[in-house]
């Protein structure tokens, strides 16, 4: 029997009745309140209450280990201290605005892109910083980090942009290029800022790994509101984004800046990239924007529902990989970030429900079953149909000796399928002298369809495909499981036939020689 | 009130009159310099269903782009009803090749039509109900209502092929550009995309279709634009459509060449 395959549209039916976008918008504008009570009104008060441990610089080579006291654990997972709650609460924004993101830039096949303008970033922070001790500041000031961040991510984009369009260089190299020059001279360039003897320096290779431990209130505010700003963005160009990762060419025809929309997106890349330096780093950032994306993609063929659920993961991923960090300091929370988001996206990769691996081997489970309950059905229909007395006889009785002839299947194999036959109701095993099947109505009922579907086929293949006789048994085996109703209807019109029609060959048993 | 300016102003307006669908002047488009369409000069007449035909590589989707902004012109202008494409934007359908997308994309067969409303829409608004209701009945034109919530990679090539009809077919435009609306696709998908241009045509619509099946161009088309690297010959099918031109137009590819002429000639002895 085919699946009938309105189950599946009114399940997908029932989805769209309800449309996801008020209620992502509903979360956003929670989410904002959200992180304004939790963080806005004592703005003052934020400021200068560091938290010891945002205050310890280490360097990165530190990795000394101590296990968080029972104290610890309960002071970050109950998030009783101000400090921790805002960071939280701005990381947890930024996985939101980067799973978001990342879904766009996915599809749009510019994934690899994000990653070099993280990398372009780093030379921007150094010369901030430089900047900045050299006009009598400490240099640890994040908003002018942060500019010089994503003034230097912007030159990379622009460059990267250049080389493609003037050159014959393809976009990759252009990335290459890119990521690498820009890296490279950033690590000169904090070398540079090292030799200047400002202990602070330090601070800044939390940049490059991560480290949650090193924000502070007022860092955490400002990285939450330009996340709620990224978001918002992707929220209201939704359409567009959609339209451009689809069909750039249909959408540039229709008079779309396409070219403008892709730098929109390029640089909030650069801005996720720049809120998410201090949190994840530059070297990762891309993770997440990627992984979260590609997770949500085994949930769901929806874009709006796939959004939703890469928000959701990315802001899961930051929420837990920055606990884990700020319990165990020396682990930058980049990399438990990154951790976080690979298990989520292991656990998608198997279990998701659309696309997912386990989901695949069922249906794929599912239809072998199908199959051989069809072979089975055809097998007796056609014995019975075969035998002079039984044809026309729905439930005459024909041997099990007879059947297992009739296929080149084992005995046990064949048992076990008539056993499942007779459980479903199809079939009725007596066994008075020798072993004996017939069908009930319903298995009747049944293998008629089955039949007529696979000799509509090899009908089908004889008259209009032109296929000698002999051979059409092995096509039409292989492809009748699979004709849905509209093809059964569209063969119908064709062939000019109702019922079960003859069988174009003889009937042969398939018993082969040691079976 | 009246000033010098509304003169002039008052002249173009009578531009909207009966104008030329597509009219094509001196056009050269070239990649890296190489041109791959040598001084196009075309005048399309309402109303027609047009067969743009040629061997591969011929410059038959390039013609399109360009008429489409898509790529940059080296030399000449295209008029489009008296205006320029960016003007008359609204009024043109494009279905481009199947091909130039990627299928498995996370929209359903009613997603992909609403975007021909997008322009409608506007920047940053939802589409609403009245949009998708348009899509709906776009899809119920070529057939496939019926699965507009399914999810474009589960749609077979002909179906997918018609849902990219439905999405010029959407917007109402008056002239639609058709990249290879035939390629690859089931017989069924054929004869409704066939009876969908007879519709169009008695609608007073123009459509410009590239084709690659010499056999069929006789049976669907009014006009004919034979084309390799420039217009070899244009004009009424009956006319043009000939074992002449189309020897000039494949010339030196034999074997296509062979089945043109046959085609030909098993249509000509049919007229007979």
């Amino acid at each position: 029997m085919p699946d009938n395959p309105r189950e599946n549209t009114d399940r997908i039916y029932l989805f769209v009745c309800f449309d996801p976008m008020p209620l992502l918008r509903k979360i956003i504008l929670s989410l904002m309140l959200w992180l304004l009570a939790v963080s806005g009104s004592p703005l003052s008060a934020a400021i200068g209450h560091d938290h010891p441990t945002a205050t310890k610089y280490e360097s990165i080579t530190d990795r000394s280990f101590a296990w968080p006291s029972v104290d610890e654990w309960v002071r970050v997972l109950t998030l009783r201290d101000y400090n921790t709650r805002v960071v939280l609460v701005g990381t947890t924004l930024l996985g939101i605005a980067a799973g978001i993101l990342g879904c766009f830039t996915l599809l749009r096949k510019r994934a690899l892109m994000g990653d070099a303008l993280s990398h372009a970033t780093l030379p921007g922070i150094g010369i901030a910083f430089m900047l900045a001790v050299m006009t009598g500041g400490t240099g640890k000031s994040l908003p002018i980090l942060l500019l010089g961040a994503a003034v230097s991510g912007v030159l990379g984009l622009a460059m990267i942009l250049l080389i493609r369009n003037l050159t014959r260089l393809k976009e990759d190299t252009a990335l290459g290029i890119i990521l690498s020059v820009f890296f490279g001279a950033g690590v000169a360039v904090l070398g540079v800022v090292q030799s200047m003897g400002k202990g602070h320096a330090a601070g800044l290779e939390s940049f490059i790994n991560g480290k949650t431990a090193s924000m502070v209130a007022s860092d955490a505010q400002l990285i939450a509101c330009v996340a709620a700003l990224v978001v918002f963005f992707c929220v209201a160009l939704f359409k567009e984004f959609r339209l451009i990762c689809f069909d750039a060419d249909y959408a540039k025809s229709q008079g779309w800046p396409t070219i403008l929309l892709d730098v929109v997106m390029m640089s909030l890349v650069i801005v996720v990239t720049v809120i998410g330096l201090q949190a994840v780093g530059l070297i990762l950032i891309i993770a997440l924007l990627i992984v979260p994306a590609a997770a949500a993609r085994f949930w769901t063929e929806r874009l709006v529902v796939m959004l939703m659920i890469a928000g959701l993961l990315g802001a899961a991923s930051s929420l837990i990989g920055a606990s884990l960090s700020a319990l165990l300091p020396n682990f930058p929370s980049g990399a438990m970030i990154v951790l976080t988001a690979t298990v989520f996206f292991l656990i998608s990769m198997f279990l998701g429900a659309e696309r997912g691996v386990f989901i695949r081997w069922a249906n794929r489970w599912k239809f072998e079953k199908k199959v051989r309950r069809q072979h089975l059905l055809r097998a007796v229909f056609e014995l019975v149909e075969g035998d002079e007395i039984g044809a026309g006889t729905p439930a005459y009785p024909i041997s099990f000796q007879d059947l297992l002839a009739m296929r080149s299947w084992s005995a046990r194999r064949l048992s076990r399928e008539v056993g499942r036959a007779v459980r479903d109701g199809l079939i009725i095993e007596t066994y008075a002298a020798d072993r004996k099947i017939k069908f009930t109505q319903q298995g009747f009922r049944e293998a008629a369809l089955v039949v007529r579907q696979h000799r509509l086929w090899e009908l089908y293949l004889i008259t209009h495909a032109d296929i000698a006789p002999s051979h059409v048994d092995r096509d039409a085996d292989t492809i009748e499981h699979v004709l849905g109703p509209d093809m059964m209807a569209e063969l119908e019109a064709l062939l000019f036939t109702t019922g079960v029609p003859a069988s174009p060959h003889k009937v042969e048993t398939q018993a082969l020689p040691g079976h | 009130m009246l000033n010098n300016h509304s003169i002039p102003a008052r002249t173009r307006g009578a531009d909207h009159s009966p104008e030329s669908p597509l009219s094509i002047h001196d056009l050269t488009v070239a990649y890296d310099r190489k041109p791959v369409l040598w001084d196009v000069d075309l005048e399309v007449s309402a109303g027609k269903l047009i067969g743009i035909v040629g061997p591969n590589g011929a410059g038959k989707s390039t013609l399109i782009k360009a008429v489409l902004d898509l790529l940059p012109r080296a030399s000449g202008h295209v008029n489009i009803f008296g205006k320029s494409y960016k003007e008359s934007r609204a009024r043109v359908g494009y279905v481009p090749q199947r091909e130039s997308v990627d299928w498995d994309f996370p929209v359903s067969a009613l997603d992909v039509v609403a975007m021909g409303r997008y322009r409608k829409i506007g920047w940053c608004r939802p589409v609403t109900r009245s949009h998708k209701n348009a899509a709906m009945e776009a899809l119920d034109r070529v057939g496939i209502a019926n699965l507009a919530h399914r999810q474009i990679s589960q749609l077979s090539g002909g179906q997918q092929q018609r849902a990219f009809l439905a999405r010029a077919l959407v917007q109402d435009a008056d002239l639609y550009l058709m990249d290879e609306p035939f390629a690859a696709v089931d017989a069924a998908t054929e004869t409704a995309i066939v009876g969908l241009l007879q519709n169009l045509r008695e609608r007073g619509k123009t459509c410009l279709i590239v084709h690659h099946d010499l056999q069929t161009v006789r049976e669907y088309f009014d006009e004919v634009i034979l084309m390799n690297m420039r217009v070899v010959a244009h004009g009424p099918t009956e006319t043009t459509f000939t074992e002449e031109n189309l020897r000039k137009t494949y010339g030196g590819k034999l074997t296509l060449l062979g089945e043109a002429a046959e085609a030909n000639a098993r249509q000509s002895a049919g007229k007979h």
